[in-house]
């Protein structure tokens, strides 16, 4: 969802010439842990409230002043945090028992209590909240109407049970994602104040009332009773709000901004030789892929198989990732993320996957043998996300490989686009990726290729994968509930309900004034560790 | 005068309603729901969709959103953003730092422009002139953000002559290089459009009769020649100064500045309705109001225009 606005050849060019900043001067002794650090990121498209941010503006600022049950690590590990201990039988019903002592920076206590209604509120129908599916698996859950969630119950002030109403062995890893994050009484008697001004418990608090300068900036500094694992080693954070990923970058140059988690494309080619050992090249958990509708022409039954595993063999991926996006894109091997537990770069059927003209083209005169091919074939993307270069270049691998007529179909803006997806009118391919909320595998899959599953913007529905997502949950080890789930992509390995095309990856740097820059799982900077030379 | 006044603001009520009717329609007409783009990637939840299109007036008739939004205009009420900022804030916060970005733009426009044009167009064929018009020229063929990017990147990365981006509060300071920026092309014009003005005026009769009755030189350019020079640049300084306030996305995004381009932006790619509405008829009134002050100008700089009975 992240939009950058002007591609711009310029700057590439001008930056081509010459500045190499001189990589840090080492030995900055005595960096103090009163420093501010300053980072890029976005306005927050919502209020600041756990339940209802969704994209990463808002995402970055609800993670570094809430903390939940538990936090992921570096590699994606999760570690408690508020959690004393969160405990099952049979991955249906998890008691969960919290840490005492854990206070909101207002003052109020962190109980059950504060969990249970935090998540009562954000499932309830009419608060209207944008994660309440998130809930959906406890039970009492209802899409249709208001309902409570009887599934919660506490049973101390330190205690409370969860019962889903059917088993998910990945429930206690997927709390840590933002929607299940704990909200203090204020919330509740004043939710549009708090929505400006909110009071978590993380490792960071707003400075002040009105931290959050709209469009511009908001100030964060650490939060002195914060207890949990992510203490940060500086004085606060400063999200600086960027209207382009150039102006970020020129920031960074000149060191007026610490952290940046995202290169313009202008200068991808160069920022590497521009920052030297400051530059950030890491796989990100984002999956890059374009779904054919099953209601296409020629794309149901066995031909539409044949046409898009044809279609698959016809795109040359690495070309693609090393020309279009400089190497910062690794060619895609199954549905997930490498920085996922239980990722497999060779899951039977995946030389689907590998650029093969000649089998291809056999492929696709096979399902001309059941309908001969008509019309032509298009990818839609959105044109306000720089989405153009890589569309062109997939639909003119297609092009001279099959032969046949292949383009891109661009909408103006994201929201014709999804609207278009959504309400199912659109008449092509169109271009699909998935950002995992919580790092597993089952976050990349159950969304999308379930039957009826909520992303599921292709309708692709299979009985048997159902059973192996079902399979996975009921899982009593993680190897056991990974093995499932690649079991099931195996069969999406045949019948491609999206034809996987490559991962995301971040490509960052930080100044020469901060240290220890470390960025985690999901691409975010794990900014409670960095450290920060005194000017 | 007063009575002229009087009749041209009475006359903004009319292009008031017609303006706010036409934007608000097009916002509407404007494909894809904003709703739908609020849950990204993800599968919409069809029913929490409908509760948020029902708090945003979504599900109402055109006719009906217009109507609330308007009864919420005459109560000081704008509508809020998605962020649940009040719109009538985001107008607070972003016009000043575009009005001052404009103003600053406009002085260096004026101060460059006509000097060099006034200069040019007395010294017309001479090497003054003449190195005037290719500079001019080149600075016309720019696209403006090649000169935002260049500037950005010799001015503040190399040189370190001025921070690369504007920070928080927008100070003057950090303006300037955008100001000069957005004031390029424009003075690139206004240098062609006083150079030929002032040597329209300068074979003008009273010119000749102002030579003759023995003023001198210095009084003849600064009080009949420029005076009478300055209408057709008034009036593209004016318009100017409404494009400042509108077209400045490209230079605002580029330096970061936190103006009205920028947000107005924003707000369209997210089809917030009350925003882009609220933003566009402040900018509607005063276009208004600038182009009443330049009429009255007129009168100011050329005797023979006169309003009134």
């Amino acid at each position: 969802m992240k939009i950058s606005r002007i591609g711009v050849g310029i700057v590439a060019l001008a930056a081509a010439t010459s500045l190499v900043l001189s990589g840090c001067a080492g030995g900055t002794s005595g960096g103090g842990n009163s420093e501010i650090v300053s980072t890029n990121g976005s306005e927050p498209q919502n209020p600041l409230i756990p339940t209802n941010t969704n994209e990463t503006g808002g995402g970055k600022i609800i993670d570094s002043i809430f903390a939940g049950l538990v936090y992921y690590d570096a590699a994606g590990a999760p570690v408690n945090e508020v959690a004393e201990s969160i405990t099952t039988d049979d991955n249906q019903t998890y008691t969960i028992k919290l840490q005492s002592g854990w206070k909101f920076t207002n003052g109020e206590d962190v109980t059950a209590d504060s969990f249970v209604n935090a998540w009562q509120y954000g499932a309830l129908l009419s608060n209207a909240q944008l994660n309440s599916y998130f809930f959906d698996v406890i039970e009492g859950f209802s899409y249709d109407e208001d309902s409570e969630l009887t599934g919660l119950t506490v049973v101390d002030p330190l205690t409370f049970t969860v019962k889903l109403s059917s088993p998910q062995s990945d429930f206690p890893l997927r709390l840590g994602y933002t929607a299940f994050f704990p909200l203090p009484q204020a919330f509740f008697d004043d939710p549009v104040a708090f929505g400006e001004n909110p009071v978590g418990n993380g490792p960071y608090k707003l400075a002040a009332e009105g931290a959050w300068q709209h469009d511009v900036a908001i100030d964060l500094v650490t939060n002195p009773d914060y207890k949990g694992g992510r203490k940060p080693a500086n004085g606060g954070l400063k999200i600086v709000f960027y209207a382009t990923e150039d102006a970020a970058y020129a920031d960074l140059l000149s060191d007026n901004v610490d952290v940046i988690d995202g290169i313009p494309s202008s200068a991808l080619a160069t920022y590497k030789t521009d920052l030297g050992d400051r530059a950030v090249d890491q796989a990100a958990a984002i999956f890059q892929s374009f779904t054919i509708p099953e209601s296409l022409e020629h794309f149901s039954g066995e031909e539409g198989d044949l046409r898009r595993q044809a279609i698959s063999m016809a795109i040359n991926r690495t070309e693609i990732t090393d020309v279009i996006f400089e190497g910062t894109r690794e060619p895609a091997r199954d549905f997930t993320s490498p920085v996922i537990d239980g990722w497999s770069a060779d899951l039977p059927g995946s030389e689907v996957l590998d650029f093969n003209a000649e089998q291809a083209k056999k492929l696709w005169a096979e399902a001309d043998a059941i309908a001969p091919w008509t019309g032509s074939f298009q990818i839609a993307y959105n044109a306000d996300g720089g989405h153009q270069a890589w569309v062109d270049a997939v639909t003119n691998s297609i092009k001279n490989t099959l032969g046949i007529d292949a383009s891109g179909a661009p909408y103006a803006t994201f929201k014709e686009l999804r609207t278009a997806v959504t309400d199912r009118t659109i008449t092509t391919a169109f271009r699909t990726g998935w950002q995992a909320d919580y790092p597993a595998l089952a976050n990349f899959l159950e969304p999308i290729y379930q039957t009826n599953a909520g992303a599921n913007d292709g309708d692709y529905s299979n009985p048997e994968v159902d059973a192996l997502f079902q399979k996975g949950n009921e899982a009593t080890s993680l190897a056991d509930a990974n093995k499932a789930f690649q079991d099931a992509q195996v069969i999406l390995l045949k019948e491609l309900p999206a034809v996987p095309l490559w991962y995301g990856a971040v490509s960052g740097g930080y100044s020469t004034l901060v240290q220890n820059v470390q960025f985690g799982w999901n691409s975010v900077p794990l900014y409670y560790q960095i450290t920060k030379a005194a000017k | 005068m007063l009575g002229y006044t009087i009749r041209r603001i009475l006359q903004a009520i009319p292009v008031f309603f017609g303006t706010t009717l036409l934007i608000y329609f097009m916002v509407f007409a404007m494909p894809g729901d904003p709703i739908v783009a609020l849950f990204g990637d993800h599968g919409v939840n069809e029913a929490v969709a409908e509760q948020l299109r029902v708090r945003y007036h979504l599900d109402q008739p055109f006719i009906v959103q217009y109507l609330i939004y308007i009864g919420g205009v005459f109560q000081g009420d704008f509508g809020t953003s998605f962020s649940g900022q009040p719109v009538s804030e985001i107008l607070a916060t972003t016009f000043p730092v575009t009005i001052r970005l404009a103003l600053l733009s406009l002085l260096i426009e004026m101060v460059f422009g006509i000097s060099i044009g006034l200069i040019s167009g007395l010294r017309k064929g001479k090497l003054f002139d003449a190195s005037a018009l290719v500079v001019s020229l080149i600075l016309l063929s720019l696209p403006i953000f090649v000169i935002a990017f260049v500037a950005q990147f010799v001015i503040a990365l190399k040189l370190g002559w001025a921070r690369a981006t504007v920070s928080g509060g927008a100070p003057w300071e950090e303006l300037i290089l955008p100001a000069f920026v957005l004031a390029t092309v424009s003075v690139a014009y206004i240098i062609r459009l006083t150079r030929a003005s002032v040597i329209e005026t300068g074979q003008q009769d009273f010119v000749r009769t102002a030579y003759s009755k023995g003023l001198s030189r210095r009084r003849v350019i600064g009080v009949h020649i420029l005076r009478n020079s300055l209408i057709p640049v008034v009036t593209f300084l004016a318009v100017d100064f409404g494009v400042l306030l509108v077209g400045a996305t490209v230079t605002e995004g580029i330096f970061n500045v936190p103006g009205v381009g920028r947000t107005l932006y924003q707000a369209i790619i997210r089809g917030e309705g009350p925003t882009v509405v609220s933003f566009v008829t402040v900018m509607v009134l005063i276009y208004l109001v600038v182009n009443l002050v330049v009429d009255l100008l007129y009168a100011a700089l050329d005797p023979r225009i006169r309003y009134g009975k």
